[in-house]
């Protein structure tokens, strides 16, 4: 192994193949991506082993006879071979079953594998998520790469560690408690002068060590992790490994896959929600420069051309009859809140009652009632869902940027219905997934096509599908109630959500994507949906939690279709909990930091992972980095054109705590709020990598500012509109705060914990932003924003409202 | 429908003839004959910066621009290292940890390298500004906006 690029190296390698001639004269694909690891292995030295097909997954099987054959069963997870590889020169490789969706999880496997295989990090590389060489962790999600599938891969590189000194112990002929080991070196503690390498010991031969564990999660060998105080990677910021090639252009995204004989799709969507096809007019296009064909089957129409801009013209030119549902799909933008209070829930969690909320609203000194409004919020990715799916030798292999890559393998099996050893997912980065991926379309549109055609097949949406039809966040609509008491503290609390989020689609399934409802293929039931609960660690005597879900009258075939976005649900719910805390805090006349610590310390019940103490311990690291001086909120009426204010808003995700604090200028004359700064103070444990976690701390308080600020899907009465950039605003260069400040706090009982564990930080930072931003606004106006988002008209039109 | 024809494209110093018609936007001559993977596709209208290429000194969305308009030489994210050291704003890039994703990148580069190029010393006004029409969606503009800065004081020093 000569290089330590960060592009994968099997993936360079489909890459190198592609670019040689063909050998074969007949124009077949000759499936260089059927190259993998095996050929990755056999370059980087390792011995030949003759075995079966069944053993293919094994990483050390070379069998350049079958090469392009499959299968592809799933690695051994209980096989250390399956996870790590050490090679002659004492370097070493990590297979990891998880994708990085830009966040340095990958850089943070590295760091934390290092570390238990006392190796240097400069010495390892991470291949991830492709279905055939990395054990099946389930791709991303839910912030819990780090939190969850750290810790296997933790105890096997610890377990590798502990092999190799047991061969060293016998080498050198004395118990493994004399010997010493550090960077891949292992020598005699009395005798530093007998020592020998990782490559010398095992380089280019298996472990054939047997590991244990009932599930992939509970993987584990013999060895011990090590302690908190023992890990030397971790807690430091080596810069992440993917960034160079980002920024020099030399890495393969799955846009660049590129394979023999591949055509280009485009799709053909219903120009209305749950439009009927009629027919399609196929000579509209027939006559067009590298016209291949038309596919459809049922509502599902695409065009397949040899070059891109070719099927981006025709399907552009492609006509379609299509028939409008008989009813409106879903009522207008402007009435989706009224509808949605006076829909039939679908489902209904709850009432969970604390106490006695009723006595305690009867007796109260003081009754504060709101409701809170949450739009429909896309995904909106960067780049519009695409992939490339290759048919050859009866096999798919679809080179994608799903998260979930090994779902998206299982999914495509079922939706092909295709052995699941005969498909497989070769993962390369993309564009931001944050749960867009999870669902992903273009996948399955691919490798339906691919089938279809008998050649590689490359689908991209466009823009306005993207915006259009990507999955949503889902709209919510919240009735709040509080009680104080005479000393203004919060004695009963009532919280009903109810959220447009049924039908809510799944992770990679083959009735669930859009190409299959679009296919008519859907599955009996559509899935409950959720509306949630605030997760906050308040004490509050007395409390009534109700969450509902309702639907929209077109539950299948809808661009409102809904799915996980970044932090399923929190931005919302804790939007509405947060503001509300926030308007009894005011109502008591209470400082807003005061009045949650006020809570958070009356606590007196188990404090389960210490999430009280550091929810505590957040709040006040966040005030105290801000400069906060207690007082209620509204600051007193100022003058002049801009306003400014400061609001304070917290959450936990998981065992994850966070207080975000945001400073707000808004100019009462345009109705503009400028987040001129934000202050996060964040709790996830253990820290690998502190700037990379930084930046993700950065970039998921932003993308919430976004959505606090302009993100809203608009819609008539049959489809959605405003399905681009100006149409559909995100956040911009020009409301980039001044100044963000993330203190990372370790509010552990007992920080030094040698145990402390490691808990995700993807999502956390997304939940209180929307909500600070709110009280902020309230504290510089005295106006109260229930409605997301704050965009400058609705906020002028408030400031007007409250001065009339 | 137009016919093919040979276009002679400049690109990161090197001339390519290609055959496509006219009206193609140069972002597909680019990523599918060229081979070129730094401009991407994210919108195709112009408004997201994916595309971006250098044109004349001036950030242009290859997206809409079609080939057979483009007279000047074309310099993509592959071609701002020379002699094979990275542009200082890369290596900001690098030394900011910029990217998340990553997807967006070549316009925030693209764009800033262009702006540099105008307004060495630009004031936060005016990188906002400057910036405002390429769009990141990992929201990476605070870490842009101080690499942009640490690219200016770095030429600043060494100027």
């Amino acid at each position: 192994m000569t290089s330590f690029t960060s592009v994968p190296k099997h993936i360079e390698d489909l890459l190198e193949a592609w670019s040689q001639p063909s050998a074969d004269g007949d124009g077949q694909a000759t499936t260089p991506a059927a190259l993998s690891r095996r050929t990755f292995l056999k370059s980087s030295g390792l011995l030949a082993v003759s075995i079966g097909a069944a053993a293919l997954a094994d990483p050390f099987a070379i069998d350049a006879g079958a090469q392009a054959a499959g299968p592809y069963p799933d690695p051994d997870f209980r096989r250390l071979d399956s996870w790590i590889v050490v090679h002659e020169d004492s370097t070493a490789t990590f297979y990891v079953g998880k994708t990085d969706c830009g966040q340095g999880t990958g850089t943070a496997f590295r760091q934390m594998m290092s570390d238990e295989l006392d190796i240097a990090y400069d010495k390892t590389t991470c291949i991830m998520g492709s279905t055939d060489i990395t054990v099946d962790q389930g791709g991303s999600g839910a912030s819990d790469a780090i939190q969850v599938d750290g810790w296997p891969m933790r105890r096997v590189a610890a377990e590798a560690r502990r092999v190799l000194l047991e061969m060293a112990a016998a080498r050198f002929g004395v118990p493994v408690a004399q010997l010493t080991v550090r960077d891949a070196v292992i020598s005699v503690a009395a005798d530093p002068s007998r020592r020998v390498t990782y490559g010398e010991l095992i380089g280019g031969k298996r472990f054939n060590v047997t590991l244990t564990g009932s599930n992939i999660d509970a993987t584990t060998g013999v060895a011990k992790v090590k302690t908190v105080q023992e890990l030397r990677n971790v807690g430091q910021s080596p810069q992440r490994y993917d960034i160079p090639p980002k920024v020099d252009g030399t890495l393969k995204w799955a846009v660049d896959m590129k394979l023999p004989r591949m055509v280009h799709a485009r799709n053909v969507k219903p120009p209305t929600a749950g439009a009927t096809l009629v027919s399609i007019d196929e000579s509209s296009v027939r006559s067009l420069p590298g016209f291949v064909r038309v596919v459809s089957k049922g509502n599902y129409v695409a065009v397949v051309c040899e070059r891109e801009e070719q099927a981006v013209n025709a399907a552009k030119q492609l006509k379609v009859t299509w028939q409008k549902p008989a009813k409106l799909p879903f009522p207008t933008h402007d009435d989706l809140y009224a509808y949605m209070r006076s829909a039939t829930p679908t489902s209904k969690q709850g009432p969970t009652v604390k106490g006695d909320p009723d006595a305690a609203f009867a007796s109260a000194a003081k009754m504060v009632e709101s409701e809170y409004e949450m739009p429909f919020q896309g995904h909106t990715a960067f780049a519009p869902a695409h992939a490339m799916a290759d048919p050859s030798n009866g096999q798919m292999t679809i080179y994608s940027n799903d998260m979930k890559s090994y779902g998206m393998r299982n999914g495509i099996a079922q939706f092909l219905d295709m052995p699941r050893d005969r498909v497989r997912v070769v993962w390369m980065e993309g564009p931001q997934g944050y749960g867009r991926t999870a669902a992903d379309d273009a996948g399955f549109e691919a490798a339906y096509l691919a089938k279809e055609i008998g050649r590689p097949v490359r689908v991209q949406w466009m823009r306005h599908e993207e915006t259009g039809w990507d999955t949503k966040g889902p709209a919510f609509t919240f009735k709040m109630r509080g009680a104080l008491d005479p000393q203004g503290r919060l004695v009963a609390l009532d919280y009903d959500a109810r959220s447009a989020d049924y039908c809510h689609v799944g992770y990679n399934e083959a009735d669930t994507v859009l190409i299959a409802q679009l296919m008519g293929r859907r599955r009996a039931t559509p899935s409950a949906g959720s509306a949630g609960t605030p997760s906050e660690m308040y004490e509050i005597p007395n409390r009534r939690t109700t969450s509902q879900v309702v639907s929209l009258p077109l539950v299948w075939e809808t661009p409102l279709r809904t799915g996980n976005l970044r932090d399923p649900n929190g931005p919302q719910i804790t939007f509405a909990a947060e503001s509300f805390i926030d308007e009894l805090a005011a109502a008591a006349h209470a400082d807003p930091v005061e009045f949650r610590l006020r809570m958070l310390t009356a606590g007196t019940g188990d404090d389960s992972g210490f999430k009280r103490a550091r929810s505590i311990a957040v709040v006040k690291a966040a005030a105290e980095a801000y400069g906060w001086d207690r007082r209620p909120a509204p600051k007193p009426p100022a003058s002049g054109d801009v306003l400014t204010g400061r609001g304070i808003a917290y959450a936990f995700r998981n065992q994850t705590v966070v207080a975000e604090i945001a400073e707000v200028e808004v100019n009462r004359r345009t109705g503009r709020v400028w987040v001129k700064r934000l202050v996060c103070a964040h709790d996830c444990g253990l820290v690998i990598n502190p700037e990379a976690l930084r930046r993700t701390i950065e970039g998921a308080m932003l993308h919430s500012l976004s959505r606090a600020l302009h993100e809203e899907v608009q819609f008539d009465a049959e489809k959605t509109i405003g399905v681009d950039w100006l149409t559909h605003p995100s956040l911009r260069h020009a409301d980039t705060p001044a100044r963000i400040d993330v203190v990372l706090v370790n509010g552990d009982p007992n920080p030094q914990r040698p145990d402390l564990p490691q808990y995700g930080a993807g999502e956390t930072a997304c939940k209180p932003m929307i909500a600070a931003v709110a009280n902020a606004i309230y504290d510089a106006t005295g106006v109260r924003l229930r409605r997301v988002p704050f965009r400058d008209a609705r906020v002028l039109a408030a400031l007007k409202a409250a001065r009339a | 429908m137009a016919r093919m024809s040979a276009i002679t494209l400049r690109v990161n110093g090197r001339a390519h003839t290609v055959d496509v018609e006219p009206s193609t936007p140069l972002l597909y001559v680019l990523r599918n004959d060229l081979g070129l993977q730094g401009p991407r596709f994210g919108c195709g209208l112009g408004q997201c910066g994916a595309c971006a290429v250098i044109i004349n000194g001036v950030a242009v969305r290859s997206c809409v621009t079609p080939c057979s308009t483009v007279r000047s030489e074309v310099t993509t994210l592959e071609g701002l290292a020379k002699d094979g050291a990275l542009h200082p704003v890369q290596r900001a890039w690098i030394e900011e940890q910029v990217p998340q994703c990553g997807f967006c990148q070549n316009g925030q580069i693209i764009t800033a390298v262009a702006l540099l190029a105008k307004n060495p010393n630009p004031t936060d006004a005016q990188i906002r500004e400057g910036m405002n029409a390429t769009l990141c969606r990992c929201m990476t503009y605070y870490r842009v906006q101080a690499a942009i800065k640490r690219a200016a004081a770095d030429s600043r020093r060494i100027a």
